[in-house]
């Protein structure tokens, strides 16, 4: 259950990141907001093992953040270190997915809840709440990049086992060792995760979805 | 207590460089029904933003209730929360006719929000229709839950942008009524645009003329249409003006 974790870990992380990022970034307008626009559509097609490369410099003991002792500060080859990893794939597309949703929502509308006495924070909510099929959409996105990924695991990781060993990165191990059957089993595991969660993930979405 | 609820001295707006409305002097009564007419692009949508407190003027004084707001100042919240508009086009939430309806409520943490929504959906005849999705509703079905989130909210000022503009005649005669019925009962003033002069006519105290921007005439409404003093005025009753 260590691949739950983490991706949910890191979901989790994203979708705190990634959702206020992707309201404001769709509600406001801003000098440079294209040149934010451009690096957060470029983070959503970041190769994962790019990713996972960085974060490897980052965090190794030569590495900038592998010098510090903060207790936020994760080591290399932790479950902490993919959760890293896995938090800046999948962040920039849940910002991403939220801000062309909120784009897509009647600008007018924010009018309409402010003449009503919204106060800022409760504007931006009722928007994000009309959004509410394409931001639960942006956080399938987000989980379906990390559940299903094995590049940036495998280099922070390490894949330990009994430590920082998941779901992909023992399918790849298996199958190198031709243990088909087995890295064939593990992956319907994971393929059942992964339906079980998105369609928990789209009963968020309410009603709504069926109209 | 002052008998003017509004008052606004040499208030304008700016957008971009381009001055879109100069109020040199207006003073709103308290309970009236004040009628803003003029052609499109005249400023009077302008107007009711900045009575709605959703933008600053750009230079100039809005005393509101007695207390007097400079430009860019911020307006408390509970004070905005006084105001309220229906616009011309009905903005609805993806949600219930009830859930709408209560959405102002919600925010203000009011209690006894069932009874209160029930009563507004009543007044604008769509108690049956509370459970409906709002999204299945007409166009006149929809301005009426419009109105009836905003009158639930029983503001001091309900500012009414073209609320009839797209309807037919059926719901433009109930609008009408449920607004005068309002003003009657409750005492709520009216600030309503309208491009139709016959309606300002039969609904308003007093009416306002504006044009490019600027209040052209206001007067009582029986001197606005049988005796205006400014020749662009009587132009426009008459139906002359072309826009």
């Amino acid at each position: 259950m260590l691949s739950l974790r983490v991706s949910g870990t890191a979901l989790l992380f994203s979708t705190v990141i990634g959702i206020p990022l992707g309201a404001a970034m769709g509600l406001n307008r801003f000098t440079g907001r294209r040149l934010v626009i451009a690096l957060l559509y470029t983070g959503m097609g970041f190769p994962p093992v790019v990713v996972g490369l960085f974060v490897y410099l980052m965090l190794s003991r030569n590495g900038p953040l592998g010098q510090m002792t903060a207790a936020v500060i994760p080591d290399l080859f932790t479950p902490g270190a993919m959760v890293v990893a896995q938090t800046i794939i999948s962040f920039p597309l849940v910002a991403g997915f939220t801000m062309a949703a909120v784009m897509g929502v009647d600008p007018n509308l924010r009018r309409q809840v402010q003449a009503l006495g919204a106060t800022r924070w409760q504007t931006t909510l009722a928007i994000l709440v009309e959004a509410r099929i394409g931001v639960i959409v942006s956080i399938i996105a987000g989980f379906g990049s990390i559940i299903s990924e094995v590049g940036a695991v495998m280099m922070v990781g390490g894949n330990i086992e009994g430590s920082t060993r998941m779901l992909t990165t023992a399918i790849v191990l298996e199958t190198r060792k031709g243990n088909f059957d087995l890295a064939m089993a593990i992956g319907v595991i994971l393929l059942a995760i992964s339906f079980a969660a998105n369609l928990a993930m789209q009963r968020l979405q309410g009603r709504t979805i069926d109209e | 207590m002052t008998n003017f609820i509004y008052r606004l001295q040499n208030v304008s707006k700016t957008y971009r460089a381009r001055r879109v409305l100069t109020v040199d002097h207006l003073k709103i009564k308290r309970g009236e029904i004040f009628g803003l007419v003029g052609p499109s692009g005249a400023g009077k949508s302008t107007l009711l933003r900045l009575l709605n407190f959703l933008e600053p003027p750009t230079t100039g004084r809005i005393r509101f209730l007695n207390i007097e707001f400079h430009a860019n100042q911020q307006v408390p919240l509970s004070l905005r929360r006084r105001v309220t508009t229906v616009f011309q086009r009905p903005i609805l939430l993806n949600r219930t006719v009830q859930a709408n309806v209560s959405y102002g409520l919600n925010l203000r943490s009011e209690e006894a929000v069932g009874r209160k929504v029930e009563e507004a959906l009543e007044r604008v005849g769509l108690i049956d229709l509370a459970r409906q999705r709002a999204r299945t509703l007409s166009g006149g079905e929809a301005q009426r839950v419009s109105l009836a989130r905003a009158i639930v909210l029983r503001p001091d000022v309900l500012l009414l942008d073209e609320p009839t503009a797209n309807l037919d005649p059926y719901n433009i005669g109930l609008i009408e009524e449920i607004v005068q019925d309002l003003n009657r009962d409750q005492g709520t003033t009216l600030v309503l645009v309208t491009h139709n002069v016959f309606q300002a006519k039969r609904m308003a105290h007093r009416v306002a003329l504006m044009l490019e921007g600027n209040l052209v005439e206001v007067a009582n409404v029986d001197r606005f249409f049988e005796g205006p003093r400014d020749p662009r005025t009587a132009a426009f009753v008459r139906g002359d003006m072309v826009y």
